[in-house]
């Protein structure tokens, strides 16, 4: 579909552009009068109000040196954890608020400068450029045209097919190196997101004191971060593992426990779920105590934790994974099994 | 150009040496000509012609204070104990990357300044390239023959939001990494490649122990080479194609009305550098930006409430909020519709603006050269849709802001959210309406202005006691001006039957054209402008005008 | 008397009439609210509890219920412990004045000696934790850095990095802990208010929560330096976002209005 098909009639007259006055002029109220007579400043025609602008950029010269000044003996005079306190601004650090002033000062006075040394002193005369076609003159264009079938026709890239073919060949295949150099960049995904640390057995550590629970430790109404045992914040690979492996416990009454498989795989009316959002993985841990819903901070997915954790509002297409907890021997939490589904954000091969 | 009179004080402090460099460097180089054709450009004074500029100059104190920042920060993702200077993160355990931002803010003298200004140029430079950008919509200065300028322009603009977002990510605290888990998540949504590619970039699971450094050459080598690229194509096309400028007296499409480079412009542009580098080095030096230290090192397992990306990602996030959420599970495949869709809608949002000076030119069929800018009342079509993008793109600025919208505002934030839902449907549409209905109220009222001329509000009472307020007639300047723009037709698909009698098949591109004309240039997209018949006929009547 | 019953028809007549109840009912509150400090401080456990019942009657019955029970509009108080009547009464939360999404922080109504008779009574209903004393909550051995992380891992998906607050659901919200006493914060991580979870010393230990003061008092307090400068909040890109917009960008375009300007002409004579 090209242009082309548009009657010209549909186009405004060629532009009014040249200068030349057209002959109906004196009766177009609306003609282009042209440019308007230039007009002289103050400092044009005064002296003396030149010579109040030169001193004026010279001073602004002036201050913007005094500035540095002040910006070099700042940096050397004030010790860089000083604090002070300035109304406004709070208690700062003294140095940031030197250097950053003494240079915004010191290179704000140089533009000044300038441009009242422009706008006062320097002609303001306003000047017209003609401007020309970008596109080349017909006889350029056949030019160019006739050179390239020139060239083209002395390479006998159109008649020698075999050399043409072989060589697109050859420029579509070698990126491909560059492609498969790509592959070390990092594994498969294989089915790393599908298991976490927890398994059979392994107990429940708190967080924050680093101890195995018991189910008394945990209130109803509380809330409880956990880590499988084991799993050190000096370990190396920590932050992969508690990226799948964070768990918020928290405690319920039995009966107000809504979904039949939550109950059966809590301990109690401890129930424990993954931390990790299932919408992208943000940690949802923002846990309202009187209505059972836990937030996400990122996105403002909600979710039930009376009822299966299921989604009841935003933007997470899941239910919270939960984890099957009982006790051992010595009456301290443990899980009863891994995740049964991928903990955090939905993929493809999820399903 | 009368340029002797100006030459001639200038050349006197020359000491001949000067001269003799040039002529060195013109024998090898030959920068006479360049000189020639450049030296006394003429560049027209608007304040929003320097829009652009404040985005040249943001770009070039984030390269300085850039490379700056890289003399000291450490792209490396190994757990160290910290024991700086920062007391309540004594023997706290961290990247060396977050460590090495924490040294740079309290053990660095001007480390902090540095890295202040370093971030709030990169907000003020993406919000001068939306205004500039805006700018350069609004006023058509992206038709023919400044297209492709237009793309360059776009491509900053794209490059800028995701140089901002590495960048944002390095010092790999704890807002950062949430930031980017969320990356690493919207990733994961990517149907058949996600799961793959979420491990390529990353180098397996998420976190691991390699995107810091990956984003860091990103950051500071890959983007910023595109972006420097760019920026030189698109000043260079700037001088090719000389600046546009609004209608006026002596200003045509055929030529350029303002002062030349040198010296005004020079010392006008460059002193315009200093200026803005000033303003933001004041502001890196009286409020604090990014300040990680009370943020935290990144852990996968901790999360702040109001965790927002800089103001450029907040479209995007604002869209992820926004959106229900939809998962399909199918032949053990998932959907991540949720999070799918709004990675879509976000290219496709921005591939819109992309790609409407094509559309546009389309539409018109108009091939010639514009440089005199359209004002934006006389292309209502054009401007209400501009301001519908703007609207939608406000609305999920607001989304991705929507638990601070809501604290702040004492407001529930699924009510916030159910706005933005609504609003990112309806606030275009309202905007367009209303913004089409001012445009044409102003192409009325400039109608009556050339006609009646200009409101003095002086109330003169006529000998038969009527008032009346006298209208002043207007200059022929300002009548030029106010009737300068050229009105369009709608383009019709014309007869279907030719002179033959055969039916012609009208095509479907063809009648969506026309349709597309007449929602542009119909009856009902604009005001005719006044005639010199109607003028004279007005004028005339009235006597003593 | 004519001219009184036409001033009682003023539309200003109701407003008038409520304020001078409003000054009556307060005059007789004041007049008669039982707060003999020195008294109270001296009377011996049983007495405070004899007291705080009677402050109970009259400012919680009603909702709470006459034995502190519950009702369908407040919930029980047994078991609750006074640290939790410390919070709720101390902080002005309750007496509550109106049902809303939350009960916000207000003026505090009642002097410290009512608010601990009245934690005396309900303390008296069924065992819960006590008010700490400030060993518990002061800055000696506290580990500010250790109650940073404690922070991020466990208050701060809610109350933000520093502690400046946030959004919840429908409306509810976290508050700000600017300018929360140190005990308060111990009470309410030990008693959970509202929607808040409880942290329990079986889930956040004794230190623990005294590190967590001391990381809050660290960062945000009025002595909280801000080495950059504005705090803009605390609040992240959004403000942020619009500082850059209308003072960074602002400040540039206003200079950009001044250097495209056209300079005064002389005045044509």
């Amino acid at each position: 579909m090209s242009s082309q098909d548009i009657p010209e009639e549909n186009l405004p007259a060629a532009q009014r552009g040249t200068h030349a006055p057209k002959p109906a002029d004196d009766k177009n109220p609306f003609a282009d009068p042209g440019l308007p007579p230039h007009e002289h400043r103050i400092q044009d025609i005064d002296e003396r109000a030149a010579k109040r602008s030169e001193r004026t950029v010279a001073l602004l010269f002036t201050v913007s040196m005094l500035a540095t000044i002040g910006f070099i003996a700042s940096f050397v005079a004030i010790p860089h954890d000083k604090s002070i306190y300035v109304f406004p601004l709070g208690h700062i650090n003294a140095m940031n608020l030197a250097l950053g002033l003494t240079l915004g000062v010191a290179l704000f006075t140089i533009g000044a400068g300038a441009v009242h040394w422009a706008r006062t002193l320097m002609s303001d005369e306003e000047v017209a450029d003609e401007r020309h076609p970008i596109e080349a003159s017909p006889e350029v264009r056949a030019k160019v045209h006739a050179d390239f079938k020139q060239g083209a026709k002395e390479s006998v890239i159109g008649r020698r097919k075999l050399i043409r073919n072989t060589m697109l060949g050859a420029l579509t295949l070698v990126p491909l190196s560059g492609v498969v150099l790509l592959r070390d960049l990092g594994p498969l995904p294989g089915t790393k997101l599908r298991h976490t640390l927890w398994n059979k057995g392994k107990l429940l550590v708190n967080m924050n004191t680093n101890e195995p629970m018991r189910p008394s430790d945990i209130a109803v109404g509380s809330l409880t971060f956990a880590k499988p045992e084991g799993l050190d914040e000096h370990d190396h690979g920590f932050q992969n593992e508690i990226a799948k492996a964070a768990l918020m416990l928290i405690r319920l009454e039995p009966e107000a426990i809504k979904d039949k498989r939550e109950l059966e795989w809590s301990h109690e009316g401890i129930v424990a779920y993954s931390k990790i959002c299932t919408h992208v993985g943000c940690p949802i841990s923002l846990y309202e105590q009187q209505t059972h819903h836990a937030l996400c901070p990122c996105h403002q997915s909600t979710f039930d934790l009376a009822d299966g954790a299921r989604v009841i509002f935003g933007p997470a297409g899941h239910a919270l994974p939960q984890l099957r907890i009982g006790v051992n021997d010595e009456g301290y939490l443990e899980a009863l099994s891994d995740f049964e589904e991928p903990v955090g954000p939905a993929f493809w091969e999820r399903g | 150009m009368s340029t002797a009179a100006n030459e001639a004080p200038r050349s006197r402090g020359k000491a001949p040496a000067g001269e003799r460099v040039a002529d060195w460097a013109d024998g090898r180089l030959g920068i006479y000509s360049l000189a020639k054709a450049n030296m006394r450009k003429i560049f027209p004074d608007h304040w929003s012609f320097m829009l652009g500029e404040i985005c040249l100059y943001s770009f070039i104190i984030i390269i300085l204070t850039g490379v700056y920042l890289t003399l000291f920060f450490h792209p490396s993702m190994n757990e160290v104990e910290y024991h700086g200077s920062y007391v309540p993160m004594q023997g706290q355990l961290m990247s060396e990357a977050y460590k090495s931002t924490l040294d740079i803010s309290f053990d660095v003298r001007g480390g902090l300044l540095i890295r202040q200004i370093h971030h709030w140029a990169a907000i003020i430079f993406l919000a001068g390239m939306f205004v500039h950008m805006m700018r350069v919509f609004f006023t058509g200065a992206f038709r023919k023959p400044r297209e492709i300028n237009w793309l360059f322009g776009f491509l900053l603009f794209v490059l800028g939001m995701f140089t901002g977002f590495t960048g944002y990510s390095l010092p790999d605290d704890l807002l950062s990494g949430t930031g980017v888990r969320f990356t690493q998540g919207a990733i994961l949504s990517v149907p058949i490649v996600g799961t793959y590619i979420s491990m390529f970039l990353f180098g397996g699971e998420f976190p691991g122990t390699d995107f810091v450094a990956r984003f860091y050459s990103i950051h500071i080598l890959l983007l910023p080479g595109i972006m420097l690229g760019l920026v030189v194509g698109h000043l260079i096309l700037v001088f090719y194609h000389k600046h546009t400028q609004f209608a006026g007296p002596g200003k045509t499409n055929k030529n350029v009305v303002g002062m030349p480079l040198l010296p005004v412009y020079m010392a006008k542009a460059g002193g315009f550098f200093f200026l803005v580098f000033g303003v933001i080095a004041a502001i890196a030096g009286i409020a604090s930006v990014n300040p990680i230290w009370s943020i935290g090192p990144y852990r996968p397992d901790q999360v702040s409430t109001g965790a927002q990306p800089d103001w450029y990602m907040g479209f995007a996030e604002g869209l992820v909020r926004a959106m229900p959420g939809w998962e399909i599970n199918f032949w053990g495949h998932t959907l991540v519709l949720g999070v799918f869709v709004p990675l879509v809608i976000f290219g496709l949002f921005l591939a819109i603006i992309a790609l409407y000076p094509f559309i546009e030119s389309w539409v018109t069929g108009d091939k010639r050269e514009h440089h005199i800018l359209d004002r934006p009342r006389n292309a209502p079509t054009r401007t209400a849709f501009g301001v519908a993008w703007v609207t939608a793109y406000m609305i999920m600025l607001i989304g991705g802001g929507n638990d601070i919208v809501a604290t702040h505002f004492h407001l529930s934030i699924n009510a916030v959210t159910w706005f933005v839902r609504i609003g990112f449907f309806a606030g275009p549409v309202i905007a367009f309406v209303i913004t089409k209905r001012i445009c044409l109220g102003l192409q009325r009222r400039d109608k009556e202005k050339v006609l009646h001329g200009r409101e003095s509000g002086i109330i003169k009472r006529l000998p038969h006691g009527e008032f009346i307020e006298v209208h002043e007639p207007l200059s022929q300047e300002q009548l030029h001006t106010l009737t300068a723009h050229e009105q369009y037709k709608s383009a019709e698909i014309g007869p279907t039957v030719d002179e033959n009698g055969v039916q012609r098949k009208v095509k479907r591109t063809d009648k969506l054209r026309a349709k597309l004309s007449k929602s542009y240039y119909g009856p009902e997209s604009q005001i005719p402008k006044p005639t010199v018949e109607e003028y004279k006929e007005i004028t005339s009547g009235h006597g003593h005008h | 008397m004519k001219k009184l019953s036409a001033r009682r028809r003023h539309p200003l007549a109701a407003l008038v009439v409520l304020l001078l109840a409003l000054a009556c009912t307060g005059g007789l509150y004041a007049a008669f609210a039982p707060a003999d400090k020195a008294q109270a401080d001296e009377t011996a456990q049983s007495l405070a509890i004899d007291e705080g019942k009677k402050l109970y009657a009259v400012g919680c019955a009603s909702c709470h219920g006459t034995g502190g029970q519950g009702t369908t509009d407040g919930p029980s108080l047994v078991g609750v412990g006074a640290a939790a009547v410390d919070f709720q009464v101390g902080t002005g939360r309750m007496p509550a004045q109106q049902p809303g999404p939350q009960v916000p922080r207000k003026k505090v109504i009642y002097s410290q000696a009512e608010i601990d008779q009245l934690a005396a009574y309900v303390a008296s209903l069924g065992a819960g934790p006590a008010i700490p004393s400030e060993e518990k909550y002061g800055p000696e051995g506290a580990d500010s850095a250790k109650g940073g992380e404690l922070f991020r891992n466990n208050c701060a998906q809610c109350h933000n990095f520093t502690g400046k607050g946030g959004a919840l659901t429908h409306g509810k919200y976290a508050p700000t802990l600017e300018d929360v006493d140190p005990k308060h914060i111990y009470e309410a991580m030990q008693t959970g208010p509202q929607n808040m979870p409880s942290f329990p010393d079986t889930t956040l230990s004794e230190q623990n929560k005294k590190d967590i003061i001391a990381y809050l008092d660290a960062v945000n307090s009025d002595d909280t330096v801000n080495p950059g400068g504005l705090s803009l909040g605390g609040l992240g890109p959004v403000s942020e976002g619009l500082f850059g917009w209308i003072f960074g960008l602002g400040g540039c375009i206003a200079v950009a209005v001044w250097v495209a300007a056209r300079t005064a002409k002389a005045k044509k004579s």
